[in-house]
Formats: structure tokens, C-alpha cells, sequence
């Protein structure tokens, strides 16, 4: 995978994007870039357009202004958690082979994809709707790693998750970033994750964002602007400034 | 009078007519699970009266009943996707206005036996040509969910991870709302307005209930189906009674069958 210094432009560039609904604005004038290779998490209130700019990035909503991936750039997106009918009889295998099927990806990439985010065999066999709320989110993230992705756009990847399967989705994202060189874009209201594994952070809340180094950006006064109340977070000893 | 709409019930065996409910049965069973998995069950009712103000144009300007049923079919199809497209409505909300005034021309300009005929259906005999271009059909409907199975799934769970892989999920909608359509208009002839949708919805429905897979559904779906399509005709000749009633009425025991099984969850 190239470098952004090697390409010379990034993976992904937005530029004076705007998005809404019934001619009210959820995002209006954002602008940001992303690094190949980096890690963007875009954090904020309820509310503030995350998942709509998450889409917009994805093209599955119109928008105004530019959004422009790296030519070539293969998306893999986990949405934030889905409604999804308890007596839906598809399996988590049905699910992936369909994936697999559509982008032209072999068994030997749902095998690794499973691998990745710690999901057995067994479990993919149920139907999606009897998966735990932790095993169904890990499912959308390996269908996200098949085909190999240059891309992955998480929206709350780890809501619903008990705290070591966080863990492992967590540390599984940061791997794929620093050895196969993926960029990374993804929503998280935990801001201890974002501080640990974010390169840049982008921050949106009506009529206010932001974008910079977690170490700029999470700061108590952006924070308590950002959010309108005090935040805490906790952050490693190992990893503070 | 359009001679090729039957006002009367088959009382004999036609290998024609028996061929062509297997080919219903088979694209009805398999369009009929996603239909399920979607939530369309209402809207498979609601549509399949569009059919109505089409047959009786049909039967006024003196042409194929069918054809007029499969044209009006087609219009409304379009009609509903387009207005769900350019509004913020609700799929059944659109299918509803459409239907009740698709009900409503065609109870005009349809009257006596025909009407009848037209909402309860029966099959009358089947020219070679008629169930050769029905099967014919029911091999594109199959062929399409077959092909389509993996596509339809994406966008079942999520359109946004469907959109990532480059799938068209609009254009999908429309092409299995199509399908939809022409899978209704299979089963006009034989079932008529009132009782062709349940021929999508009821075995797909048994099958939702008694299976654990994919694969599972779209088996038990098309076996329900086609077993409901075929023993149905045969106890209206050995009954002496409308074909359209008997199917569904076989089709309804298997679904309560399937209500035997204790739900796994």
C-alpha cells in the first residue's frame, strides 16, 4: 500500500460538504482529509450528523460539495447497529457467502475475515437474528473485511460489545492499519479508544467543528463546547503526553 | 367478449394447466421469501389488484385479459417506485392509494362474469402457446431470485453495505418489484385478483417459520408452493370446485402445520 508522501494526495479529501433533509442542514461546509494508512474518528453529540456523514461518505445519501476516495479505493462499511427480525432465517454464513459472492472474494477470505474479528465457525452458522449483539457486530465487521478493503468506515462498531470484545475489535482495526496499511474512519462515543487509536479527530456538533491530533482536540474546554457538559475520559498512563 | 377468459372452472385434467402451476409455484416460492424477509406480505395483496382495471380494458378492446392484467401489473409497479422515489411516503402507503384506485376503475369498467372470474380466477383450458409463454415466465422469475440471491440478501440487511459493494440498490428494488409483478400476474389467470398474492406469501411464510437457513427457506418455500399449487388443483377436479380456493386453502394447511413446530426462540 502506498504512503500518502509516496501518492501525493490522500485517501479520502472533502471538500465544502454539505448534507440535509427537507431543506435543513445536517452538515454544512466540512472539510477535512485523511491520510492513507491514518486512522479518522469522528466523534460528537447525538445528533450531530455522524452516521449522515458516514453515509454521505459512502454515496448512499446526496450531498453537496466533493468527497473524493483515492481512485480504486475499496470501501468496507460496518453501519451502526442494525434492527435486524429475530426470526430472519439467514445464517451469519449466508450473509458473508453473500458478500463473498458479490465482490468476488473466496472462502479462504471469510475463513481469515472470521479470523480477524475472533468469530467462530459455529457461531455464523445461526441465524443472524438469534447472534448475540457483541457476535452480530463482529459479523458486519468481518463481512467488511472481505474483499479486501483499502478503506474501512466503522459507525459505532463496538456498541453492544462486552468490553474484551471491544478490546479485540479495537486491536484488530489498529493491525489492519499499521500492517496493511488501511485507513481507517470510525464514529465512537468512547473517547478513551479515540485518544488510543485515532491519528486525527474530527469533531462535528451543530455549528461547530473541529479537526486535529486527539492531543489538540480532546481537551475539557473543546470537549465541554463540543458536547455542552464536561466529558471524561480515561486515557493510559502510557499514552499521555 | 374476450373468449380466452374462462367464466367457468376446469373440470377436467389439462397437462397444460398443471405444468404451468408447478412454473407459478416454483417462481412464486422463491420470490415469495424475500417478499417475507422484506416485509412486503400487504403490499403482495395490494398489488395484485392493480391487475384488475388492465383486464377489464383487456376484455373491453377485445385483446388477452392476461395481457392487459400483466400491462397494468407493470404500470402500477413503476407508478409505486416512482412516487416512492421522488417522496418521502411509505412503500405501503403508495401501494395503498394505487391499489384502491386501481380496485376502484377496474370494478367500472369489469362486470358480471368476468368480474368474477377476474377476482377468483379459474383456468379455463390452456392453449399451448399460453403455457409455454407462462412457463417461460416462471424460468425468468426463477432464474432472476436464483441469480439475485446474494444481492437481494445485502440489501435485506443493510442497502448501506449493499451500496458499498457496488450494488445499485434502487435499481434492484425496482428490478424485484418487477419480478414481484410478473410473478403476481403467473399466478392471475389461475388464482385471480383477490387470491393470487397469497400464492407468494402463504408458503413463503410457512417456510420463514420451519427453516434455520437461506437455502432451507427457498426449498421449503418452492416444495410448499408447488405442492400447494398442484394438490390444490387436484382436489378442485375431484371437488368440483374453483381451483383459486382450493390452492390457497392447501397452502393455509400448511402454514398451520407449521405452527406445530415450537418457535426456537
Amino acid at each position: 500500500m502506498r504512503s500518502y508522501a509516496e501518492t501525493g494526495c490522500p485517501a479520502l479529501e472533502v471538500v465544502n460538504l454539505s448534507v440535509g433533509f427537507d431543506r435543513i442542514n445536517i452538515l454544512e461546509g466540512l472539510s477535512f482529509e485523511v491520510a492513507h494508512g491514518s486512522a479518522l474518528a469522528i466523534i460528537g453529540p447525538n445528533g450531530a450528523g455522524k452516521s449522515v456523514l458516514a453515509k454521505a461518505l459512502i454515496g448512499a445519501l446526496p450531498y453537496a460539495g466533493t468527497i473524493q476516495w483515492e481512485a480504486n479505493t475499496k470501501i468496507g462499511y460496518v453501519p451502526q447497529k442494525l434492527d435486524v427480525e429475530r426470526d430472519l432465517p439467514i445464517t451469519g454464513s449466508d450473509f458473508l457467502r453473500a458478500k463473498a459472492a458479490v465482490v468476488r472474494a473466496s472462502q479462504a477470505d471469510i475463513t481469515n475475515a472470521l479470523r480477524l474479528v475472533g468469530l467462530k465457525i459455529e457461531s455464523v452458522g445461526k441465524p443472524i437474528g438469534a447472534l448475540s449483539g457483541g457476535q452480530f457486530q463482529r459479523l458486519l465487521v468481518a463481512a467488511a473485511l472481505i474483499g479486501h478493503p483499502s478503506a474501512l468506515l466503522l459507525d459505532e462498531p463496538t456498541a453492544g460489545v462486552d468490553e474484551p470484545g471491544q478490546d479485540t475489535l479495537n486491536e484488530t482495526t489498529e493491525r489492519l492499519r499499521k500492517e496493511h496499511g488501511l485507513t481507517i474512519l470510525f464514529i465512537s462515543h468512547d473517547l478513551s479508544v479515540v485518544y488510543q487509536h485515532a491519528t486525527n479527530v474530527l469533531c462535528l456538533s451543530r455549528g461547530h467543528t473541529c479537526f486535529g491530533a486527539p492531543k489538540s482536540i480532546l481537551t475539557p474546554e473543546l470537549l465541554a463546547e463540543l458536547y455542552g457538559a464536561p466529558v471524561a475520559y480515561h486515557v493510559h498512563n502510557d499514552l499521555r503526553p | 367478449m374476450a373468449p380466452q377468459w374462462p367464466t367457468t372452472f376446469t373440470m377436467t385434467f389439462d397437462p397444460n394447466a398443471i405444468a404451468l402451476s408447478i412454473g407459478a409455484g416454483a417462481a412464486a416460492g422463491l420470490v415469495g421469501c424475500f417478499a417475507v424477509m422484506r416485509r412486503m406480505t400487504l403490499a403482495a395483496d395490494a398489488i395484485s389488484h392493480i391487475a384488475l382495471p388492465g383486464i377489464g380494458l383487456a376484455i373491453l378492446l377485445r385483446v388477452h385479459p392476461i395481457l392487459g392484467g400483466v400491462a397494468a401489473l407493470l404500470v402500477g409497479t413503476l407508478l409505486v417506485w416512482g412516487i416512492e422515489n421522488r417522496t418521502r411516503l411509505a412503500t405501503e402507503t403508495i401501494i395503498g392509494v394505487v391499489f384502491s384506485t386501481a380496485l376502484a376503475v377496474g370494478s367500472l369498467i369489469t362486470s358480471g362474469d368476468e368480474l368474477i372470474a377476474a377476482l377468483f380466477g379459474g383456468v379455463g383450458h390452456l392453449t399451448s402457446l399460453e403455457a409455454t409463454l407462462g412457463l417461460v415466465l416462471s424460468l425468468g422469475v426463477v432464474g432472476f431470485v436464483v441469480w439475485q440471491r446474494h444481492r437481494l440478501v445485502l440489501a435485506l440487511v443493510s442497502p448501506e453495505i449493499a451500496h458499498t459493494t457496488g450494488i445499485n440498490v434502487r435499481r434492484l428494488n425496482l428490478f424485484f418489484l418487477l419480478v414481484f409483478a410478473l410473478t403476481i400476474a403467473l399466478g392471475l389467470r389461475y388464482l385471480g385478483v383477490l387470491l393470487v398474492g397469497s400464492l407468494v406469501i402463504i408458503p413463503a411464510a410457512t417456510a420463514k417459520r420451519l427453516a434455520q437457513s437461506l437455502r432451507g427457506m427457498l426449498v421449503i418455500s418452492v416444495a410448499a408452493s408447488i405442492a400447494s399449487t398442484t394438490l390444490g388443483t387436484w382436489l378442485s377436479l375431484a371437488l368440483h370446485q374453483a381451483p383459486g380456493s382450493m390452492v390457497v386453502i392447501v397452502a393455509a394447511g400448511f402454514f398451520l402445520l407449521s405452527l406445530l413446530r415450537r418457535s426456537s426462540n
